[in-house]
C-alpha cells in the first residue's frame, strides 16, 4: 500500500522540453514511473524522453489517459500551468517550481478549493512510493520499500532523514515533500490523514520548519485523530525573527509566531517525540517499530 | 524585501493617499535645508529596516533649528540595532487627535489576503493582537475577485472608527489594497493613520514588504531592492544568487536546501557553537558556485571555522567533490578551517576523491558539525 501515487499512476510532465523537465522526466521513467506524455505549448508532436508531447494538458490526458501531472514550468508561468492541471480534473498535480509569486498562489488556492484535484507543492521535491513511482526530483536510490510514511516541507532535509532510515534498514511506504512556500496545496494534515488510513504505514515521520502554524495544527490533528505513532523534527531553531531562511515560507514573524519552539511544544503536547538531530528522529522511529 | 519608509510613502502619494510633507536627507546640511522648507515641528526619522525605530532613538521631533541640527547629527550615522543610519526622512509634524492602524497582508493559513483595522494605532500592533485580539477588525478578500469596496467600509465600521472620518479611512484602505495587488506586496501597514484636529486623515508611517518571488515582474521595485541592501555580504549574496542570512556567531555554514541548511545551523547551536550565517547554494554544486560560497564565508570577518554540508540528491557526490576540488585549487592555503561532509548519491566515491590537503572530512552531519564547532573554539582560544 501507499498513498497518493503507485504503479498505476499515469503521469504527464508539464514543461518536459525544458532542461529540468527533460532530465527529470528521464529520471522518473528510469525509476519505473508511468510517464505517458509531456505537455508544452507549441511543442505538440515532438517526442521527449521517449514519450509524446502535446500542446495542452487536456490533449495529453485525452490521448494518453493520464491522471497526474508534474509541473516543471518557470515561476512566471507556473501559476498558469497549475490552473491548466486543475482545470483538466487530474487526480494529482505536483508543482516542483520554486519562486511562484504568492499572489498567484492565492488565486490557485481559490481555484483548488473548487476542484477535486490534489495539489502537492509548489516548491517541493515531489512524492515517491519506493519501487512503484516517483513524481518529482527526489533521488530514487536513497529510498527503500517499507512501512514508514514521511512528510516534510523541505527536500534535502527529507533526503537526510530518509538516508538515516534506509541505512538502518527501515524502508518507506510513501515519502512526500509538501513544499516550502507560504501557500501550498496538500498540508501536513492531509498527508497524516492518508498515512493513518494506510494499513501498511506503521509509523510516520513529520519534518517541519519555522513559519506559519501548519505544524501546530498538524500536532493537534495527531493528538486527536491518529493511532499510528509519529516522530517529528523541526528545522530553524536558531533562525532570527523577520529573516526569510531560504524557503519563502520559512520566516518567524516579528510577533514571535511560527517559532520552532512553539511547534516543538505543540508536537510534544500531542505525544510526538521531536529529535534534536536527524539521527535522533531515526532512533524514535526504530523504537516505534 | 522591505522598502524604506520614504520609498513606500512616495508610492502612497503617487496613488493619492495623503502623506505628510517630507524630504530625504543624507547629511546634516540637507536635513537643515529640509526643515527650513517644511517648518516646525519636524520629525527626523532614521531610514533603516528596523522595527521599533522610535524607542531605539531613531525618531526625534525638532521644535527649532538647533534641535533639528542636534537630532540630525545624532541620528545620521548612528548604529540602530546593528544597522548604520545612512539617511533620514525630515517630515512635517502632524498635530493629531487620533491614531489608527490599517494593514493588508496575506493570511497564510487561509491562503487569502486580509484587511486589518484597529483604533488602537500608534502602538505595537503585534502586542495589541496578543493582548486584545478583538481590538483588530479583519476582513478576508477573495483573490479571484479582488476587493469589493463595501469590504473596506465594513471593516472600518467594525473597528469602530469615528463616523465622520470612516469613509476617508475606507478609501485609503481600498487604495492600499490596490497597491498591495499592483506591487505584489507581501504586506502593507500604516501605523499610525493620523486623524488631525481638523479631521483630516493622513498616513503618517508606511511599511511595505514586497514578495521577493515577484520582483521579476516589478522592475521598479527590483531596482529599489538593489539599493536597499544594508550589509555588504548580503549584497554580495544577492549578486551571486544565494539565499543568505548573516547571523552573529563564528561558525560559517554552507549547504544545499533550505531545510538542511537550517538544520545544520541548529546543530551548530546544539553542539555549543554559534552559527555565523545561513547560506544555501541550491541544487548541484558546480565549482564556480562552491568557490563563490567559500568566498562569501571567508570574507565575513566573524567567521572562524566553516562547515560545508552537501546532500547529493540527483547531483552525484563525486560531481560535488570535483566541484569542491576545483574550487579549492584556487586557494594556496585555506584562510579558515573547513570541514566537508558529503552524503547521498555516490557520497562514498565523492569522499574518496576529495583533496584533503586543505580541508577536513567527516562522514556524518553530526560529526562534521561537532568538528567545525571545535575548530571555532580552538581559533578563539
Amino acid at each position: 500500500m501507499s498513498i497518493f501515487v503507485d504503479d498505476d499512476t499515469r503521469v504527464v510532465v508539464q514543461g518536459i522540453t525544458g532542461g529540468e523537465g527533460k532530465f527529470h522526466a528521464g529520471q522518473m521513467i528510469e525509476y519505473g514511473t508511468n510517464v505517458v506524455a509531456g505537455a508544452v505549448p507549441g511543442k505538440g508532436g515532438q517526442e521527449v524522453a521517449g514519450v509524446p508531447v502535446y500542446d495542452t494538458v487536456d490533449e495529453a490526458v485525452e490521448a494518453e489517459d493520464a491522471d497526474a501531472s508534474v509541473v516543471f514550468v518557470p515561476p512566471a508561468f507556473a501559476g498558469d500551468a497549475i490552473f491548466e492541471a486543475l482545470d483538466t480534473d487530474l487526480d494529482l498535480a505536483v508543482a516542483i517550481t520554486e519562486g511562484i509569486p504568492t499572489q498567484d498562489m492565492a488565486k490557485v488556492n481559490k481555484r483548488l478549493s473548487e476542484t477535486d484535484t490534489r495539489l502537492l507543492g509548489p516548491n517541493c521535491p515531489g512524492i515517491i512510493t519506493p519501487g512503484e513511482a516517483k513524481l518529482g526530483i527526489l533521488p530514487g536510490n536513497i529510498f527503500a520499500d517499507g512501512n514508514v510514511g514521511l512528510v516534510s516541507r523541505s527536500g534535502t532535509l527529507t533526503y537526510q532523514v530518509v538516508d538515516n532510515l534506509t541505512e538502518r534498514g527501515i524502508g518507506q511506504t510513501t515519502a512526500i515533500g509538501i513544499g516550502g512556500d507560504p501557500i501550498i496545496g496538500t498540508s501536513f494534515i492531509d498527508a497524516l490523514e492518508a498515512f493513518e488510513a494506510d494499513t501498511e504505514t506503521d509509523a510516520v515521520v513529520m519534518c517541519g520548519e519555522i513559519g506559519g502554524e501548519d505544524e501546530e495544527q498538524a500536532a493537534r490533528f495527531i493528538g486527536e485523530h491518529m493511532d499510528t505513532p509519529v516522530a517529528g523534527f523541526i528545522a530553524g531553531r536558531t533562525a532570527p525573527p523577520g529573516k526569510r531562511m531560504g524557503h519563502a515560507g520559512a520566516i518567524v514573524s516579528g510577533s514571535g509566531t511560527g517559532t520552532a519552539q512553539s511547534k516543538i511544544d505543540a508536537l510534544n503536547d500531542a505525544g510526538v517525540p521531536v529529535g534534536d538531530t536527524p539521527e535522533e528522529v531515526a532512533d524514535h522511529v526504530e523504537d516505534f517499530l | 524585501m522591505k522598502l524604506h519608509e520614504h520609498q513606500a510613502k512616495t508610492i502612497f502619494a503617487d496613488a493619492g493617499i495623503p502623506v505628510p510633507d517630507s524630504r530625504l536627507a543624507t547629511t546634516v546640511e540637507e536635513a537643515l535645508d529640509a526643515v527650513d522648507e517644511i517648518g516646525y515641528p519636524a520629525a527626523i526619522k532614521a531610514q533603516v529596516h528596523v522595527g521599533g525605530r522610535g524607542k531605539a532613538g531613531g525618531i526625534k521631533i525638532a521644535t527649532d533649528r538647533d534641535e533639528a541640527e542636534q537630532y540630525a547629527e545624532e541620528i545620521l550615522g548612528m548604529d540602530l540595532k546593528g544597522y548604520t543610519v545612512g539617511s533620514v526622512l525630515v517630515e512635517e509634524g502632524v498635530d493629531f487627535a487620533d491614531e489608527l492602524y490599517v494593514g493588508v497582508t496575506m493570511d497564510r493559513g487561509e491562503g487569502r489576503p486580509v484587511l486589518m483595522v484597529s483604533t488602537e494605532g500608534g502602538v505595537n500592533i503585534e502586542e495589541v493582537a496578543e493582548e486584545n485580539p478583538d481590538a483588530i477588525a479583519r476582513e478576508h478578500v477573495d483573490p479571484a475577485f479582488g476587493l469589493h469596496p463595501y469590504q473596506a467600509r465594513k471593516v472600518v465600521y467594525e473597528a469602530g472608527v469615528d463616523a465622520d472620518v470612516a469613509l476617508d479611512v475606507a478609501s485609503i484602505l481600498s487604495t492600499l489594497y490596490d497597491l498591495y495587488e499592483a506591487n505584489d506586496a507581501a504586506e502593507i501597514e500604516v501605523n499610525p493613520v493620523m486623524i488631525t484636529s481638523d479631521r483630516d486623515v493622513i498616513a503618517a508611517d508606511a511599511v511595505m514588504n514586497i514578495d521577493e518571488d515577484a520582483l521579476f515582474r516589478q522592475p521598479d521595485l527590483a531596482e529599489m531592492a538593489e539599493e536597499s541592501y544594508e550589509d555588504d555580504l548580503e549584497r554580495k549574496a544577492g549578486e551571486y544568487g544565494f539565499d543568505y542570512v548573516r547571523l552573529s556567531g563564528n561558525v560559517g555554514i554552507i549547504g544545499n536546501g533550505a531545510g538542511l541548511v537550517m538544520t545544520t545551523l541548529d546543530l551548530v547551536d546544539y553542539y555549543g557553537g554559534k552559527p555565523a550565517n545561513f547560506l544555501d547554494i541550491g541544487g548541484g554544486a558546480k565549482a564556480e558556485r562552491v568557490t563563490k560560497a567559500l568566498d562569501m564565508v571567508f570574507s565575513d570577518p566573524n567567521v572562524d571555522s566553516v562547515v560545508f554540508n552537501i546532500f547529493g540528491g540527483i547531483t552525484r557526490g563525486d560531481e560535488v567533490a570535483k566541484g569542491i576540488n576545483e574550487a579549492l585549487a584556487e586557494f594556496d592555503e585555506i584562510p579558515k578551517p573547513v570541514v566537508v561532509r558529503l552524503a547521498g548519491t555516490n557520497a562514498e566515491e565523492g569522499m574518496e576523491i576529495l583533496s584533503t590537503d586543505l580541508i577536513e572530512v567527516e562522514e556524518t552531519l553530526e560529526d562534521a558539525v561537532q568538528r567545525a564547532v571545535k575548530n571555532a573554539e580552538e581559533v578563539t582560544q
